[in-house]
Protein backbone atom coordinates (compact mmCIF):
# COMPACT_ATOMS: atom_id res chain seq x y z
CA UNK A 1 0.00 0.00 0.00
CA UNK A 2 1.48 3.33 -1.14
CA UNK A 3 1.92 5.55 1.85
CA UNK A 4 2.16 9.20 2.58
CA UNK A 5 2.77 11.98 5.49
CA UNK A 6 -0.15 13.88 4.79
CA UNK A 7 -3.18 13.27 2.62
CA UNK A 8 -5.40 15.96 2.36
CA UNK A 9 -8.78 14.85 0.89
CA UNK A 10 -11.03 17.86 -1.09
CA UNK A 11 -9.29 20.58 -3.37
CA UNK A 12 -11.29 23.54 -2.16
CA UNK A 13 -9.67 26.50 -0.94
CA UNK A 14 -9.15 25.29 2.96
CA UNK A 15 -7.41 21.88 0.73
CA UNK A 16 -5.45 23.55 -1.89
CA UNK A 17 -4.15 25.94 1.09
CA UNK A 18 -3.43 22.85 3.88
CA UNK A 19 -1.67 20.99 0.75
CA UNK A 20 0.81 23.93 -0.17
CA UNK A 21 1.80 25.04 3.80
CA UNK A 22 2.17 21.37 4.47
CA UNK A 23 4.60 20.79 1.55
CA UNK A 24 6.14 24.27 1.65
CA UNK A 25 7.14 22.69 5.41
CA UNK A 26 8.56 19.55 3.84
CA UNK A 27 5.54 17.08 4.20
CA UNK A 28 4.95 14.83 1.39
CA UNK A 29 1.75 15.71 0.32
CA UNK A 30 -1.17 13.64 -1.41
CA UNK A 31 -4.07 16.22 -2.09
CA UNK A 32 -7.12 14.21 -3.55
CA UNK A 33 -10.47 15.41 -4.83
CA UNK A 34 -13.44 13.76 -6.24
CA UNK A 35 -13.88 16.06 -9.56
CA UNK A 36 -11.94 16.19 -12.63
CA UNK A 37 -10.74 19.52 -11.65
CA UNK A 38 -9.58 20.95 -8.29
CA UNK A 39 -10.57 23.91 -6.72
CA UNK A 40 -14.38 23.12 -5.17
CA UNK A 41 -16.46 25.93 -5.11
CA UNK A 42 -14.09 28.57 -5.81
CA UNK A 43 -13.89 28.86 -9.55
CA UNK A 44 -18.02 29.31 -9.25
CA UNK A 45 -17.35 32.19 -7.05
CA UNK A 46 -16.91 35.01 -9.61
CA UNK A 47 -18.45 38.10 -7.04
CA UNK A 48 -15.36 39.96 -5.42
CA UNK A 49 -14.08 39.10 -1.61
CA UNK A 50 -14.39 41.05 1.75
CA UNK A 51 -12.03 41.31 4.26
CA UNK A 52 -8.99 43.34 3.95
CA UNK A 53 -5.79 43.05 1.73
CA UNK A 54 -4.43 40.27 3.66
CA UNK A 55 -7.69 38.25 3.21
CA UNK A 56 -7.61 38.70 -0.48
CA UNK A 57 -10.79 40.72 -0.50
CA UNK A 58 -11.92 42.70 -4.05
CA UNK A 59 -10.03 39.68 -5.49
CA UNK A 60 -12.52 37.30 -7.26
CA UNK A 61 -13.03 33.47 -5.96
CA UNK A 62 -11.58 32.46 -9.59
CA UNK A 63 -8.83 34.14 -9.31
CA UNK A 64 -7.58 33.12 -6.39
CA UNK A 65 -8.33 29.36 -7.46
CA UNK A 66 -6.08 29.93 -10.28
CA UNK A 67 -3.04 31.07 -7.84
CA UNK A 68 -3.76 28.65 -5.66
CA UNK A 69 -3.87 25.72 -8.15
CA UNK A 70 -0.40 26.74 -9.50
CA UNK A 71 1.00 27.24 -5.95
CA UNK A 72 0.07 23.64 -5.07
CA UNK A 73 2.04 22.58 -8.65
CA UNK A 74 4.69 25.18 -7.48
CA UNK A 75 5.41 23.13 -4.21
CA UNK A 76 5.20 20.01 -5.60
CA UNK A 77 1.56 18.60 -3.92
CA UNK A 78 0.83 15.06 -5.78
CA UNK A 79 -2.96 15.68 -6.74
CA UNK A 80 -4.91 13.26 -7.18
CA UNK A 81 -8.36 13.91 -8.98
CA UNK A 82 -11.21 11.65 -9.75
CA UNK A 83 -10.72 10.08 -7.15
CA UNK A 84 -13.58 9.71 -4.06
CA UNK A 85 -12.30 8.88 -0.70
CA UNK A 86 -15.08 6.03 0.25
CA UNK A 87 -14.02 4.91 3.78
CA UNK A 88 -11.26 5.77 6.69
CA UNK A 89 -10.12 3.17 8.52
CA UNK A 90 -7.87 2.27 11.39
CA UNK A 91 -4.06 3.39 11.63
CA UNK A 92 -5.52 5.91 9.02
CA UNK A 93 -5.88 3.94 5.96
CA UNK A 94 -7.97 5.31 3.27
CA UNK A 95 -10.31 3.77 0.55
CA UNK A 96 -10.35 5.48 -2.32
CA UNK A 97 -11.89 5.03 -6.27
CA UNK A 98 -9.21 6.60 -8.30
CA UNK A 99 -10.06 6.97 -12.18
CA UNK A 100 -13.20 3.93 -11.85
CA UNK A 101 -10.62 1.66 -9.63
CA UNK A 102 -10.70 0.91 -6.17
CA UNK A 103 -7.35 1.64 -4.09
CA UNK A 104 -5.81 2.38 -0.52
CA UNK A 105 -3.63 4.66 0.57
CA UNK A 106 -2.43 4.99 4.20
CA UNK A 107 -1.41 7.98 5.35
CA UNK A 108 0.69 9.83 8.84
CA UNK A 109 -1.44 12.88 9.04
CA UNK A 110 -5.16 13.44 7.43
CA UNK A 111 -6.92 16.50 7.09
CA UNK A 112 -10.25 16.15 5.95
CA UNK A 113 -11.49 19.51 3.84
CA UNK A 114 -14.56 17.82 2.03
CA UNK A 115 -16.76 20.99 1.97
CA UNK A 116 -19.84 21.21 2.56
CA UNK A 117 -23.86 19.96 0.83
CA UNK A 118 -26.23 22.40 -0.13
CA UNK A 119 -29.28 22.24 2.45
CA UNK A 120 -32.91 21.13 0.68
CA UNK A 121 -36.52 22.53 1.61
CA UNK A 122 -39.88 20.38 0.76
CA UNK A 123 -42.60 21.57 -0.17
CA UNK A 124 -45.45 20.15 -3.26
CA UNK A 125 -43.15 19.75 -6.38
CA UNK A 126 -40.04 20.98 -4.77
CA UNK A 127 -38.84 17.70 -6.62
CA UNK A 128 -39.96 18.88 -10.04
CA UNK A 129 -36.97 19.72 -12.52
CA UNK A 130 -36.07 23.35 -12.43
CA UNK A 131 -36.31 23.15 -8.92
CA UNK A 132 -32.76 23.34 -7.39
CA UNK A 133 -29.90 24.83 -5.00
CA UNK A 134 -28.90 28.34 -5.86
CA UNK A 135 -25.07 26.59 -5.46
CA UNK A 136 -26.10 24.03 -8.77
CA UNK A 137 -27.49 27.54 -10.86
CA UNK A 138 -24.17 28.70 -10.08
CA UNK A 139 -21.90 25.94 -11.19
CA UNK A 140 -23.83 25.46 -14.12
CA UNK A 141 -24.00 29.46 -15.39
CA UNK A 142 -20.47 30.15 -13.74
CA UNK A 143 -18.64 26.58 -14.38
CA UNK A 144 -20.02 25.27 -17.43
CA UNK A 145 -21.88 28.84 -18.92
CA UNK A 146 -25.16 27.23 -19.00
CA UNK A 147 -28.58 28.58 -18.59
CA UNK A 148 -30.77 26.59 -16.54
CA UNK A 149 -33.64 28.33 -16.90
CA UNK A 150 -35.07 32.02 -17.87
CA UNK A 151 -36.94 33.21 -14.91
CA UNK A 152 -35.97 32.48 -11.33
CA UNK A 153 -36.96 32.97 -8.11
CA UNK A 154 -34.68 32.43 -5.59
CA UNK A 155 -35.85 31.79 -1.88
CA UNK A 156 -33.79 32.57 0.98
CA UNK A 157 -31.80 35.91 1.49
CA UNK A 158 -28.18 35.04 3.24
CA UNK A 159 -25.30 35.93 1.20
CA UNK A 160 -25.80 32.99 -0.75
CA UNK A 161 -28.99 33.54 -2.00
CA UNK A 162 -28.24 37.48 -2.71
CA UNK A 163 -25.01 36.51 -4.63
CA UNK A 164 -26.45 34.12 -7.16
CA UNK A 165 -29.04 36.17 -7.06
CA UNK A 166 -27.30 38.81 -9.12
CA UNK A 167 -25.36 36.03 -11.06
CA UNK A 168 -28.71 34.85 -12.46
CA UNK A 169 -28.93 38.20 -13.93
CA UNK A 170 -25.31 38.38 -15.35
CA UNK A 171 -26.07 35.32 -16.54
CA UNK A 172 -28.95 36.57 -18.44
CA UNK A 173 -31.59 35.43 -16.34
CA UNK A 174 -34.36 37.21 -15.10
CA UNK A 175 -34.26 36.98 -11.96
CA UNK A 176 -38.34 37.51 -10.90
CA UNK A 177 -38.18 37.88 -6.92
CA UNK A 178 -36.80 36.28 -3.94
CA UNK A 179 -38.58 35.59 -0.96
CA UNK A 180 -37.20 35.50 2.88
CA UNK A 181 -39.56 33.65 5.51
CA UNK A 182 -37.74 35.73 8.45
CA UNK A 183 -38.72 39.60 8.71
CA UNK A 184 -35.25 40.79 7.30
CA UNK A 185 -32.65 39.95 4.70
CA UNK A 186 -30.37 37.68 6.35
CA UNK A 187 -26.89 38.53 4.29
CA UNK A 188 -24.85 42.01 3.60
CA UNK A 189 -27.17 44.79 2.59
CA UNK A 190 -24.86 45.91 -0.13
CA UNK A 191 -25.75 42.58 -1.96
CA UNK A 192 -29.61 43.13 -1.42
CA UNK A 193 -29.57 47.05 -2.93
CA UNK A 194 -27.15 45.55 -5.84
CA UNK A 195 -30.75 43.34 -6.42
CA UNK A 196 -33.12 46.23 -5.55
CA UNK A 197 -31.69 48.26 -8.32
CA UNK A 198 -31.47 45.45 -10.77
CA UNK A 199 -35.44 45.70 -10.10
CA UNK A 200 -35.90 42.62 -7.99
CA UNK A 201 -38.87 42.36 -6.22
CA UNK A 202 -37.85 41.00 -2.68
CA UNK A 203 -40.29 39.72 -0.19
CA UNK A 204 -39.43 39.20 3.16
CA UNK A 205 -41.76 37.34 5.51
CA UNK A 206 -42.99 35.47 2.76
CA UNK A 207 -42.23 31.73 1.83
CA UNK A 208 -42.35 29.02 -1.13
CA UNK A 209 -45.58 27.08 -1.10
CA UNK A 210 -45.63 24.93 -4.24
CA UNK A 211 -43.93 24.60 -7.12
CA UNK A 212 -46.11 24.14 -10.33
CA UNK A 213 -45.49 22.19 -13.23
CA UNK A 214 -46.13 18.92 -15.80
CA UNK A 215 -42.18 17.48 -16.29
CA UNK A 216 -40.59 20.68 -15.03
CA UNK A 217 -41.16 24.15 -13.13
CA UNK A 218 -44.15 26.50 -14.71
CA UNK A 219 -44.91 28.45 -11.95
CA UNK A 220 -44.40 28.94 -8.30
CA UNK A 221 -46.54 29.91 -5.53
CA UNK A 222 -45.38 32.14 -2.46
CA UNK A 223 -47.05 33.04 0.84
CA UNK A 224 -47.21 35.34 3.41
CA UNK A 225 -46.16 33.62 7.08
CA UNK A 226 -46.38 35.26 10.41
CA UNK A 227 -44.09 36.00 12.87
CA UNK A 228 -44.63 32.01 14.21
CA UNK A 229 -43.63 31.35 10.78
CA UNK A 230 -46.80 29.96 9.76
CA UNK A 231 -48.60 30.48 6.43
CA UNK A 232 -51.21 33.48 6.24
CA UNK A 233 -54.00 32.16 4.19
CA UNK A 234 -55.20 34.37 1.09
CA UNK A 235 -51.74 35.35 0.48
CA UNK A 236 -51.12 33.41 -1.78
CA UNK A 237 -49.24 34.23 -5.03
CA UNK A 238 -48.75 32.95 -8.58
CA UNK A 239 -45.61 33.73 -10.28
CA UNK A 240 -44.70 32.48 -13.71
CA UNK A 241 -40.98 31.25 -13.56
CA UNK A 242 -39.54 27.71 -14.67
CA UNK A 243 -36.62 28.33 -12.02
CA UNK A 244 -36.92 27.98 -8.16
CA UNK A 245 -33.82 28.00 -6.30
CA UNK A 246 -33.35 27.25 -3.43
CA UNK A 247 -30.38 29.24 -0.91
CA UNK A 248 -31.49 28.22 2.41
CA UNK A 249 -28.16 27.25 3.77
CA UNK A 250 -25.68 24.87 3.85
CA UNK A 251 -24.10 21.54 6.09
CA UNK A 252 -20.86 19.99 6.56
CA UNK A 253 -20.22 17.05 5.00
CA UNK A 254 -18.98 14.99 7.90
CA UNK A 255 -18.98 11.48 6.99
CA UNK A 256 -15.45 10.69 6.98
CA UNK A 257 -15.07 12.56 10.36
CA UNK A 258 -18.11 9.62 11.05
CA UNK A 259 -16.33 6.87 10.22
CA UNK A 260 -12.92 8.49 11.26
CA UNK A 261 -14.87 8.39 14.86
CA UNK A 262 -14.31 11.90 15.79
CA UNK A 263 -16.21 13.84 18.74
CA UNK A 264 -19.52 16.34 17.04
CA UNK A 265 -21.51 19.07 18.57
CA UNK A 266 -24.25 20.11 17.31
CA UNK A 267 -24.59 24.23 16.13
CA UNK A 268 -26.87 25.36 14.31
CA UNK A 269 -25.05 28.67 13.20
CA UNK A 270 -22.34 26.87 11.49
CA UNK A 271 -24.67 24.52 9.95
CA UNK A 272 -25.12 21.32 11.80
CA UNK A 273 -22.89 18.98 13.41
CA UNK A 274 -19.67 20.03 13.43
CA UNK A 275 -16.60 17.83 13.93
CA UNK A 276 -15.23 19.10 17.74
CA UNK A 277 -11.59 20.21 16.88
CA UNK A 278 -8.79 22.14 19.06
CA UNK A 279 -7.11 25.72 17.79
CA UNK A 280 -4.81 23.69 15.91
CA UNK A 281 -8.01 22.12 13.74
CA UNK A 282 -6.80 19.01 14.97
CA UNK A 283 -10.52 16.81 15.94
CA UNK A 284 -10.96 14.18 18.79
CA UNK A 285 -8.97 11.61 16.67
CA UNK A 286 -5.09 12.49 16.91
CA UNK A 287 -3.64 13.19 13.83
CA UNK A 288 -6.84 13.65 11.85
CA UNK A 289 -7.57 17.74 11.10
CA UNK A 290 -10.28 19.56 9.54
CA UNK A 291 -10.63 22.98 7.58
CA UNK A 292 -13.09 24.69 5.91
CA UNK A 293 -16.82 24.00 5.71
CA UNK A 294 -16.38 21.16 7.14
CA UNK A 295 -15.44 22.55 10.34
CA UNK A 296 -18.04 24.73 10.52
CA UNK A 297 -19.63 26.51 7.48
CA UNK A 298 -18.24 29.95 7.04
CA UNK A 299 -16.23 31.79 3.92
CA UNK A 300 -13.60 30.60 1.41
CA UNK A 301 -11.78 33.13 2.66
CA UNK A 302 -11.37 31.90 6.39
CA UNK A 303 -11.78 28.34 4.65
CA UNK A 304 -8.07 28.90 3.54
CA UNK A 305 -6.55 30.12 6.96
CA UNK A 306 -8.11 26.94 8.62
CA UNK A 307 -6.32 25.01 6.13
CA UNK A 308 -3.41 26.57 6.76
CA UNK A 309 -3.55 26.00 10.60
CA UNK A 310 -3.86 22.15 10.20
CA UNK A 311 -1.06 21.76 7.75
CA UNK A 312 1.51 23.48 10.13
CA UNK A 313 0.18 21.72 13.07
CA UNK A 314 0.56 18.26 11.22
CA UNK A 315 3.96 19.60 9.89
CA UNK A 316 4.92 20.30 13.39
CA UNK A 317 3.95 16.73 14.71
CA UNK A 318 5.83 15.19 12.28
CA UNK A 319 8.88 17.63 13.62
CA UNK A 320 8.94 19.40 10.37
CA UNK A 321 8.59 22.44 12.17
CA UNK A 322 9.99 24.17 15.70
CA UNK A 323 7.19 24.61 17.94
CA UNK A 324 8.30 28.73 17.76
CA UNK A 325 8.22 28.72 13.92
CA UNK A 326 4.65 27.13 14.21
CA UNK A 327 3.44 29.15 16.84
CA UNK A 328 4.12 32.03 14.88
CA UNK A 329 2.45 30.92 11.50
CA UNK A 330 -0.62 29.79 13.24
CA UNK A 331 -0.94 33.21 15.02
CA UNK A 332 -0.61 34.94 12.17
CA UNK A 333 -2.88 32.87 10.24
CA UNK A 334 -5.29 33.06 13.22
CA UNK A 335 -4.82 36.99 13.50
CA UNK A 336 -5.98 37.23 9.81
CA UNK A 337 -9.14 35.05 10.59
CA UNK A 338 -10.15 37.11 13.44
CA UNK A 339 -9.58 40.14 11.76
CA UNK A 340 -11.84 38.32 8.89
CA UNK A 341 -14.75 37.85 11.46
CA UNK A 342 -14.78 41.36 13.03
CA UNK A 343 -17.94 42.14 11.11
CA UNK A 344 -21.20 41.34 13.09
CA UNK A 345 -22.26 37.93 11.03
CA UNK A 346 -18.30 36.99 11.52
CA UNK A 347 -18.71 37.69 15.76
CA UNK A 348 -21.39 34.89 15.44
CA UNK A 349 -19.00 32.59 13.48
CA UNK A 350 -16.67 32.81 16.23
CA UNK A 351 -18.50 32.40 18.79
CA UNK A 352 -19.94 29.26 17.44
CA UNK A 353 -16.56 28.30 16.55
CA UNK A 354 -14.97 28.58 20.32
CA UNK A 355 -17.42 26.56 21.84
CA UNK A 356 -16.55 24.01 19.65
CA UNK A 357 -12.89 23.74 21.27
CA UNK A 358 -11.88 20.67 22.50
CA UNK A 359 -9.22 21.48 25.63
CA UNK A 360 -6.46 18.81 26.43
CA UNK B 1 -19.73 27.02 -33.98
CA UNK B 2 -22.36 29.02 -31.73
CA UNK B 3 -25.67 27.96 -31.93
CA UNK B 4 -28.18 30.33 -30.67
CA UNK B 5 -31.00 28.12 -29.80
CA UNK B 6 -28.76 26.89 -26.92
CA UNK B 7 -29.30 28.20 -23.88
CA UNK B 8 -25.36 28.66 -22.85
CA UNK B 9 -23.81 31.91 -21.54
CA UNK B 10 -22.20 33.21 -24.33
CA UNK B 11 -21.51 36.65 -22.84
CA UNK B 12 -20.66 37.71 -19.64
CA UNK B 13 -19.74 40.80 -17.52
CA UNK B 14 -17.14 39.17 -15.34
CA UNK B 15 -16.13 36.08 -17.51
CA UNK B 16 -16.14 37.70 -20.81
CA UNK B 17 -17.11 36.12 -24.00
CA UNK B 18 -17.27 32.46 -24.20
CA UNK B 19 -14.08 30.66 -25.82
CA UNK B 20 -14.88 28.42 -29.24
CA UNK B 21 -14.29 24.68 -27.98
CA UNK B 22 -14.69 21.44 -29.62
CA UNK B 23 -17.49 20.23 -30.00
CA UNK B 24 -18.50 16.45 -29.86
CA UNK B 25 -21.70 14.28 -30.81
CA UNK B 26 -23.55 12.58 -28.45
CA UNK B 27 -27.07 10.68 -28.98
CA UNK B 28 -29.69 11.15 -26.38
CA UNK B 29 -32.59 8.92 -26.62
CA UNK B 30 -31.81 8.35 -30.04
CA UNK B 31 -31.11 11.66 -31.63
CA UNK B 32 -27.59 12.80 -32.29
CA UNK B 33 -27.06 16.53 -30.34
CA UNK B 34 -23.45 18.37 -29.90
CA UNK B 35 -21.77 18.99 -26.73
CA UNK B 36 -18.93 21.14 -25.60
CA UNK B 37 -16.41 18.81 -25.34
CA UNK B 38 -15.37 17.91 -21.83
CA UNK B 39 -18.62 19.60 -20.42
CA UNK B 40 -20.58 17.44 -17.98
CA UNK B 41 -23.32 15.94 -19.98
CA UNK B 42 -25.69 17.22 -17.43
CA UNK B 43 -24.66 20.59 -18.73
CA UNK B 44 -25.07 19.82 -22.70
CA UNK B 45 -28.13 18.30 -21.85
CA UNK B 46 -29.41 21.49 -19.75
CA UNK B 47 -27.77 23.51 -22.78
CA UNK B 48 -30.25 22.05 -25.14
CA UNK B 49 -33.25 22.41 -22.74
CA UNK B 50 -33.27 19.16 -21.68
CA UNK B 51 -35.11 18.76 -18.08
CA UNK B 52 -36.21 15.62 -17.42
CA UNK B 53 -33.27 12.98 -16.97
CA UNK B 54 -34.82 9.92 -15.47
CA UNK B 55 -38.35 8.96 -13.40
CA UNK B 56 -38.18 7.31 -10.27
CA UNK B 57 -38.74 3.87 -9.55
CA UNK B 58 -42.17 4.04 -7.86
CA UNK B 59 -43.90 6.79 -8.50
CA UNK B 60 -42.45 7.54 -12.01
CA UNK B 61 -41.35 11.41 -11.51
CA UNK B 62 -39.84 13.05 -13.29
CA UNK B 63 -36.47 14.39 -11.75
CA UNK B 64 -33.91 16.60 -13.05
CA UNK B 65 -30.83 18.81 -11.63
CA UNK B 66 -30.57 19.33 -8.36
CA UNK B 67 -26.99 19.90 -6.67
CA UNK B 68 -24.98 19.69 -9.80
CA UNK B 69 -21.98 18.57 -7.88
CA UNK B 70 -22.09 15.02 -7.60
CA UNK B 71 -24.28 14.92 -4.25
CA UNK B 72 -28.01 14.11 -4.35
CA UNK B 73 -28.03 11.48 -7.48
CA UNK B 74 -31.12 12.95 -8.96
CA UNK B 75 -29.49 13.21 -12.05
CA UNK B 76 -28.99 10.20 -12.91
CA UNK B 77 -29.43 8.57 -16.62
CA UNK B 78 -27.90 5.45 -18.14
CA UNK B 79 -25.05 6.47 -19.89
CA UNK B 80 -23.43 4.06 -22.47
CA UNK B 81 -25.21 1.40 -20.80
CA UNK B 82 -24.62 1.67 -17.61
CA UNK B 83 -27.62 2.56 -15.53
CA UNK B 84 -27.42 5.38 -12.69
CA UNK B 85 -24.55 7.67 -13.75
CA UNK B 86 -24.05 10.98 -12.14
CA UNK B 87 -24.63 12.90 -15.15
CA UNK B 88 -23.41 16.45 -13.60
CA UNK B 89 -20.05 14.91 -12.80
CA UNK B 90 -19.42 12.77 -16.02
CA UNK B 91 -17.86 14.42 -19.08
CA UNK B 92 -18.91 14.12 -22.40
CA UNK B 93 -17.47 11.87 -24.83
CA UNK B 94 -17.46 11.75 -28.93
CA UNK B 95 -20.34 8.97 -29.45
CA UNK B 96 -21.37 8.78 -26.27
CA UNK B 97 -25.11 7.10 -25.82
CA UNK B 98 -27.02 8.72 -22.99
CA UNK B 99 -30.91 7.25 -22.46
CA UNK B 100 -33.12 9.16 -19.58
CA UNK B 101 -33.50 6.70 -17.11
CA UNK B 102 -36.73 4.43 -16.26
CA UNK B 103 -36.64 3.35 -12.50
CA UNK B 104 -33.44 1.35 -11.68
CA UNK B 105 -32.74 1.30 -14.88
CA UNK B 106 -31.02 -1.66 -17.00
CA UNK B 107 -27.34 -2.55 -17.95
CA UNK B 108 -27.50 -2.21 -21.93
CA UNK B 109 -25.24 -4.48 -23.71
CA UNK B 110 -22.87 -5.67 -20.95
CA UNK B 111 -22.07 -8.74 -20.63
CA UNK B 112 -20.56 -9.76 -17.07
CA UNK B 113 -19.23 -12.72 -18.38
CA UNK B 114 -15.20 -13.08 -17.41
CA UNK B 115 -13.07 -12.57 -20.72
C1 LIG C 1 -22.54 24.81 -4.36
C2 LIG C 1 -21.92 25.79 -3.39
C3 LIG C 1 -21.80 27.14 -3.74
C4 LIG C 1 -21.22 28.06 -2.87
N1 LIG C 1 -21.12 29.35 -3.26
C5 LIG C 1 -20.59 30.27 -2.41
C6 LIG C 1 -20.46 31.63 -2.77
O1 LIG C 1 -20.84 32.02 -3.87
N2 LIG C 1 -19.91 32.50 -1.89
C7 LIG C 1 -19.45 32.10 -0.67
O2 LIG C 1 -18.92 32.91 0.10
N3 LIG C 1 -19.57 30.82 -0.31
C8 LIG C 1 -20.12 29.90 -1.12
N4 LIG C 1 -20.23 28.60 -0.73
C9 LIG C 1 -19.67 28.27 0.57
C10 LIG C 1 -18.33 27.63 0.27
O3 LIG C 1 -18.47 26.31 0.65
C11 LIG C 1 -17.07 28.28 0.87
O4 LIG C 1 -16.94 29.57 0.37
C12 LIG C 1 -15.76 27.53 0.51
O5 LIG C 1 -15.73 27.13 -0.84
C13 LIG C 1 -15.51 26.35 1.40
O6 LIG C 1 -14.29 25.74 1.06
P1 LIG C 1 -13.92 24.24 1.39
O7 LIG C 1 -12.53 24.06 0.91
O8 LIG C 1 -14.22 23.96 2.80
O9 LIG C 1 -14.94 23.35 0.55
P2 LIG C 1 -15.19 23.13 -1.03
O10 LIG C 1 -14.80 24.31 -1.81
O11 LIG C 1 -16.58 22.65 -1.15
O12 LIG C 1 -14.19 21.94 -1.41
C14 LIG C 1 -14.35 20.61 -0.95
C15 LIG C 1 -13.91 19.65 -2.03
O13 LIG C 1 -13.82 18.33 -1.49
C16 LIG C 1 -14.36 17.40 -2.40
N5 LIG C 1 -14.77 16.20 -1.66
C17 LIG C 1 -15.73 16.11 -0.70
N6 LIG C 1 -15.82 14.85 -0.24
C18 LIG C 1 -14.91 14.12 -0.91
C19 LIG C 1 -14.53 12.75 -0.87
N7 LIG C 1 -15.10 11.88 -0.02
N8 LIG C 1 -13.56 12.32 -1.72
C20 LIG C 1 -12.96 13.20 -2.56
N9 LIG C 1 -13.28 14.51 -2.63
C21 LIG C 1 -14.23 14.97 -1.82
C22 LIG C 1 -15.50 18.18 -3.02
O14 LIG C 1 -15.96 17.64 -4.23
C23 LIG C 1 -14.88 19.56 -3.18
O15 LIG C 1 -14.20 19.68 -4.40
C24 LIG C 1 -20.78 27.64 -1.59
C25 LIG C 1 -20.92 26.29 -1.24
C26 LIG C 1 -21.47 25.36 -2.11
C27 LIG C 1 -21.62 23.91 -1.69
S1 LIG D 1 -27.50 16.88 -9.80
FE1 LIG D 1 -27.09 16.08 -7.85
S2 LIG D 1 -25.82 14.36 -8.34
FE2 LIG D 1 -26.06 15.35 -10.23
Amino acid sequence: MKKVELAVIGAGPAGLCAAIEGAKHGLQVTLIDENIRAGGQLFKQIHKFFGSGVHRAGIRGVDIGSQLLDETEKAGVEVMLDTVVWGLFEDKVLALVHEGRSTQLSAERIILAAGATENALAFPGWTLPGVMGAGAAQTMMNMHRVMPGKKAIMVGSGNVGLIVGYQLIQAGIKLELLVEAAPEIGGYSVHASKLARNGVKIFTSTTIKEARGDERVESAVTVSVDENWNPVPGTEREHEVDMVCLAVGLSPLIELARLAGCGFKYLSELGGHVPLHDEKMETTQPGIYVAGDIAGIDEASTAMEEGRIAALAAAESLGRLGGEEADALKKSARKRMEEFWDGSFGRRVKASKESLSVKE
Amino acid sequence: MRKDKELRVNEHPILGSAEERPRVKIKVDDQWMEAIEGEPVAAALMASGKMVFRYTTRLNEPRGVFCAIGRCTDCMMTVDGIPNVRTCITPVREGMVILTQRGEGRWEGISFEKG
